[in-house]
């Protein structure tokens, strides 16, 4: 019974990291993308200095 | 469990982000703003061009369009940028290490780190190397992709053949998809055209991969060392 009980939380706490995890990876990746690839112009050129300074593909 | 991710994320970044922006004003900025000396006679055309065209052979032709002002205002943006780009690589890095199951401490988190700087960094710059402004380029999405398909498979394949675990054939798999990428070619002009001196660029693409490699080091070792400071406080 007690084993049980733990494997119920140790599974809850898995499914609580890993939707913690998606949610960090899209802001992760959304912030990279911002920086790094977005097309408008006003964030190219606030950007510009950083993707050509981290290697991102830029003109 | 995000509050913990968000807080280190932000909190590492934060410092690697500023720590890279401080190096980038006294290693790479300096050539970007020698290589537009070298690129501005090519703005004063006499045919027309459209403003700011990241279309086809790209020649870096900025619009009327609001940038930041040299000096001050340039430094901020950038390093604004930078600290949000490490804020960026810090959540990808805890989210692949959830994910992966494995324990977030400082060796973990900088082996990772160096991992993750060889998929985005080590892996694209094989076929794109880190270019400076006015240098020759094929055309921007197509390096995008190429760059973002890159990264991925590198990922994938360095995932899928660090793991001792993994059976034979996966490793092997792991292999052909690390070379894939490279096999198929990144898109690249038909002439070169830039007008830097070679040497700076040369140097500029060293400095732009160790600027690039400190940023994931400095963000694994950050995430590594914060992580245990915000665990959460057992219930009583």
């Amino acid at each position: 019974m007690a084993n049980t009980t733990a494997s119920v939380i140790r599974t809850t706490e898995r499914s609580d990291a890993l939707r913690a995890a998606g949610v960090a990876l899209i802001l992760g990746l959304g912030l990279i993308f911002l920086t790094g690839f977005a097309y408008p112009e006003v964030i190219h050129n606030a950007a510009h200095d950083t993707r050509h300074s981290l290697s991102f593909p830029c003109h | 469990m995000l509050t913990r991710i968000l807080s280190v994320g932000l909190l590492a970044g934060l410092l690697a982000g500023l720590l890279i922006a401080a190096l980038q004003q006294v290693t790479t900025t300096p050539l970007i703003l020698a290589a537009e000396t070298f690129e501005k006679p090519a703005v004063v055309s006499t045919t027309p061009t459209p403003p700011h065209s990241h279309q086809g052979g790209d020649t870096h032709v900025h619009g009327e369009g609001w940038k930041p002002a040299d000096g001050m205002p340039r430094f901020f943006f950038t390093a604004i940028t930078t600290i949000a780009t490490a804020v960026g690589v810090a959540f990808v890095l805890m989210a692949a290490m959830v994910f992966a199951g494995v324990p977030i401490d400082e060796p973990h988190a900088l082996a990772w780190a160096i991992a993750g700087f060889a998929a985005c960094g080590l892996a694209p710059a094989a076929g794109l190397s880190p270019e400076l402004p006015g240098a020759a380029a094929g055309d921007l999405v197509g390096r995008q992709l190429w760059w973002v398909g890159t990264a991925i498979a590198t990922a994938v394949a360095l995932w899928a053949f660090l793991r001792a675990d993994h059976p034979p054939l996966v490793r092997l798999g792991a292999v052909v998809l690390l070379l894939a990428p490279h096999v198929i070619g990144a898109p690249h002009p038909h002439a070169f055209e830039s007008k830097v001196p070679a040497e700076i660029a040369a140097q500029f693409t060293a400095l732009s991969l160790v600027l690039q490699a400190l940023l994931w080091a400095l963000v694994g070792i950050g995430v590594g060392l914060l992580w245990p400071k915000f665990a959460p406080k057992p219930a009583n």
